[in-house]
């Protein structure tokens, strides 16, 4: 019922709809009032692969909504012992009222889902989705933008095996983007998300070169190249390092175009951006606290208030 | 009609008409009937038919499909017909219908999903995304399936 495990389980209703509850649990993303709408449930944040902001800022959400979190990593628990998901879930069923799950394979959140009763939410499963991660970014957006339609978004780096983008670039096209994906030929969007970008109408165009799109762009969304998706350390080394955007790549671009980024970054975003109008980055992450809130909201049935007083 | 002398008629079985040329043995495989303890089986391939240029045939001797058998000859064979032979005559035609998800047919190829892990006990689920052409997908990872290679991944 209450899961999320790819863009599909929301419609474009509920996004703006999601999206308006997370702008109203501002102050209490900031801490500047205490509102515990989730006071007695737990969270099971559920990480079998690293994390710093998602894992953080999901028990942020909790904490700040008067919930409780229970975190659990793959290093020292059962996990390690062989365990099956499917048995790991179970016991979590149990623990917990909803739950988080980021997993090295891709599946595993819709796994989880089919395994349990209680809502779950994908954060990150291998190189497939990270639906809370698209929440946040259109968020980020849509505050900077004022609307999500018909925007001219970059997205640029890793494209095989970034799932940001993969969930991001589903639902932009919903809401009429024109996407541009920069990648090196071997790091392309998987063709099967093309081909669905395409026959939900996107305006999509692949290139590897970035400089010519950004002056055009609403949006430059950047992303690391990762090395721990890599399966041969060589094939990393020959596309590291391939995309740098600095402050001067900027001098063309429009006033209000944003530049985003999932964190961690390496040498793709020099921080030189930083300090110009139109880095965003660091407000992107804090944007998932007050977008998970109203996820954890949306997931559990709890009713948000339209205004919440300071 | 040639094709039909090149093989005798079978007094009780299954008659497998219209498979595509070249694909009676992956049939044989989708189908388990590959091994040699299977049912007496007749099969000419490349023989030359009317709707299709050209086709293979199956009977096999004393075995009724079932759906479920069926269902997965959809997999490579979705316009082929099926004739359940009673005592020399056709008692019954079936047909090969391509439901919406395939459920412990096939698992998913794809080395990183889920699934790939034997112990895990939930089963495996293929969704079919369009019929023709063919086009599957993992239900877990969202990863295509490649149709060619779709037998190899048989459970």
């Amino acid at each position: 019922m209450g899961d999320l495990i790819t863009m599909d389980d929301l419609t474009n209703e509920e996004i703006l709809e999601v999206l308006d509850n997370a702008r109203s649990l501002l102050p209490v993303a900031k801490g500047e009032v205490y509102l515990p709408l989730l006071q007695g449930k737990v969270l099971g944040n559920l990480f079998f692969e690293n994390s710093t902001r998602t894992r953080m800022s999901f028990e942020t959400a909790m904490k700040r909504l008067g919930g409780e979190v229970l975190n659990l990593s793959s290093i020292g628990s059962s996990v390690a012992k062989g365990e099956t998901l499917y048995d790991t879930m179970q016991m979590v069923d149990g623990y917990a009222d909803i739950a988080v799950i980021r997993h090295p394979n891709q599946g595993a959140a819709q796994y989880s889902a089919d395994a349990v009763e209680i809502p779950i939410l994908n954060g990150g499963d291998g190189a497939g989705n990270h639906p809370t991660q698209t929440m946040l970014d259109l968020f980020t957006i849509r505050e900077a933008h004022g609307s999500l339609e018909g925007l001219n978004v970059m997205m640029v780096g890793d494209l095989r095996y970034g799932r940001t983008t993969h969930s991001l670039s589903h639902a932009l096209v919903r809401f009429g983007a024109k996407i541009t994906l920069v990648s090196p030929e071997s790091l392309r969007m998987p063709d099967e998300i093309v081909s669905d970008l395409k026959s939900h109408g996107g305006d999509v165009k692949e290139t590897d070169e970035m400089s010519s799109s950004i002056d055009s762009a609403d949006v430059i969304y950047m992303t690391r190249i990762q090395k721990e998706r890599f399966p041969d350390e060589d094939e990393y080394v020959k596309v590291a390092g391939v995309y740098k955007l600095t402050e001067d790549d900027l001098s063309g671009a429009k006033a209000g175009m944003i530049v985003m980024h999932p964190l961690p970054r390496v040498n793709e975003l020099h921080a030189s951006v930083d300090t110009t109008k139109h880095a965003r980055y660091f407000q992107q992450a804090f944007n998932g606290v007050p977008t998970r809130m109203a996820l954890l909201c949306r997931s559990l049935g709890v009713e948000i208030p339209k205004k919440v007083n300071k | 009609m040639s094709e039909m002398r090149r093989v005798t008629a079978i007094c009780n079985g299954t008659a497998i008409d219209h498979i595509p040329s070249g694909h009676a043995l992956q049939v044989l495989k989708m189908l388990r009937l590959d091994t040699g303890r299977s049912n007496p089986i007749s099969m000419v391939m490349n023989v030359p038919s009317g709707k299709m240029g050209r086709k293979d045939v199956l009977k096999i001797e004393d075995r009724e499909l079932n759906q479920e058998e069926l269902d997965r000859l959809a997999l490579i064979a979705p316009k082929a017909s099926v004739a359940i032979i009673r005592n020399y005559h056709v008692a019954e035609k079936r047909n090969i219908e391509l439901g919406s998800e395939l459920i412990n047919i096939v698992r998913c190829s794809f080395s990183n999903c889920i699934t790939q892990n034997s112990r895990e006990p939930l089963p495996h689920k293929i969704k079919i995304i369009s019929a023709d052409p063919l086009v599957l997908r993992c239900s877990y990872c969202g990863k295509n399936q490649d149709i060619d290679q779709i037998v190899d991944f048989i459970i």
